[in-house]
């Protein structure tokens, strides 16, 4: 078993990787480039998740799935707080978010906080997208640690 | 209806493959940004070293290892007990040079490369390097510099995973690190 610190330790390495290496060419990449890594990661676990597990019955007990079982065994933790406007777009907010924990709870690195969120985007993204649910994940902070992600489907 | 509880999914396995998997993405991302296979291994290893000086501390904390007396008992010590508390392995400590100076890691199996197959344009890389690099500024934290390299890989078609670990000197009033 792999320890949860070095998971935390891999996960800033990255970040910390992607953006030195954004300077290269823009800087709005690193948060794309960021969520595309999270979106494999997000497709692989997922499936990993639902192996032995019966059919989703609905869209929202997919949604549960991921506040529940989804966020308990990545960040360690449920999802505080889901709301929806029955429209297909959801609110997860997470009141002490994993990557978030180990910053200054202050104003101070508010800046430097989406960058930290990206790869769980990804995640997410990528998890909804391998049973059947395609999305948009964006995700924001204002005070620290906690933090909103906002799911909207994409209904084609 | 909601789904009720009883899942199957380990949660400590799942754990486990979120880190390898993540690993892994990270690694692809390396091979697609660098052109040659010893810039990914360098890199590798320099990523690895940012996470071996902060690791040691958290080590050194909940382990309660006490200060080595010899390279003999630091290399024990990495295997059964470091090893054992990060990645849930105990390599075998072999090989030792007739001076007591280097030593081999033999790992019979990696969790860093459970879903890997190499291709074979990519000979060259050394996929988990980042452990070379972890052991370098773990040690490096406590004041011994060394030399980690990769000589024998699973992923290679070797019969076994072999890192030499290559004591050089000790430090002495070293910086702390990050304050050159």
């Amino acid at each position: 078993m792999a320890d949860d610190v070095l998971f935390e330790f891999l996960h800033m390495e990255i970040v910390s990787y992607v953006e030195q290496s954004a300077k290269k060419d823009e800087k709005d990449r690193l948060v794309a480039k960021l969520e595309q890594m999270g979106y494999r990661v997000g497709q692989s676990v997922v499936e990993r998740l639902t192996k032995d597990t019966p059919r989703f019955s609905s869209e929202l007990d997919i949604i549960k799935f991921i506040c529940k079982d989804f966020w308990s065994s990545i960040l360690k933790k449920q999802v505080d707080n889901l709301r929806t406007n029955h429209l297909g777009v959801y609110v997860l907010q997470d009141n002490k978010f994993r990557f978030l924990v180990q910053l200054s709870a202050s104003k101070q690195y508010l800046e430097a906080a989406p960058k930290y969120l990206a790869f769980t985007c990804g995640l997410v993204r990528g998890a909804l997208a391998n049973v059947g649910l395609n999305c948009i994940v964006t995700a924001e902070v204002s005070n620290m640690p906690a933090c909103k992600f906002q799911i909207m489907i994409q209904r084609s | 209806m909601s789904r009720q509880g009883g899942r199957s999914a380990d949660p400590r396995k799942v754990s486990q493959e979120l880190f390898t998997l993540t690993y892994g993405s990270l690694v692809s991302q390396l091979v697609k940004d660098y052109e040659s296979d010893e810039e990914v291994n360098k890199q590798l290893d320099k990523m690895g070293y940012n996470i071996g000086i902060r690791l040691v501390e958290d080590f050194l904390a909940r382990s309660g290892e006490r200060r080595c007396n010899d390279f003999r008992e630091t290399a024990d010590i990495i295997a059964k007990s470091g090893f054992k508390m990060f990645l849930g392995i105990t390599p075998t400590v072999a090989n030792w040079s007739a001076a007591g100076d280097e030593f081999s890691l033999i790992f019979d199996n990696n969790p860093l490369t459970d879903f890997v197959e190499l291709p074979e344009e990519h000979s060259q890389l050394n996929y988990s390097n980042i452990l070379c690099g972890v052991i370098r500024g773990a040690l490096e934290t406590v004041q011994m510099d060394v030399n980690v390299r990769f000589v024998q890989d699973l992923l290679k078609g070797d019969n076994q995973t072999e890192l030499k670990v290559k004591f050089i000197k000790r430090l002495e009033d070293a910086v702390p690190a990050g304050e050159e």
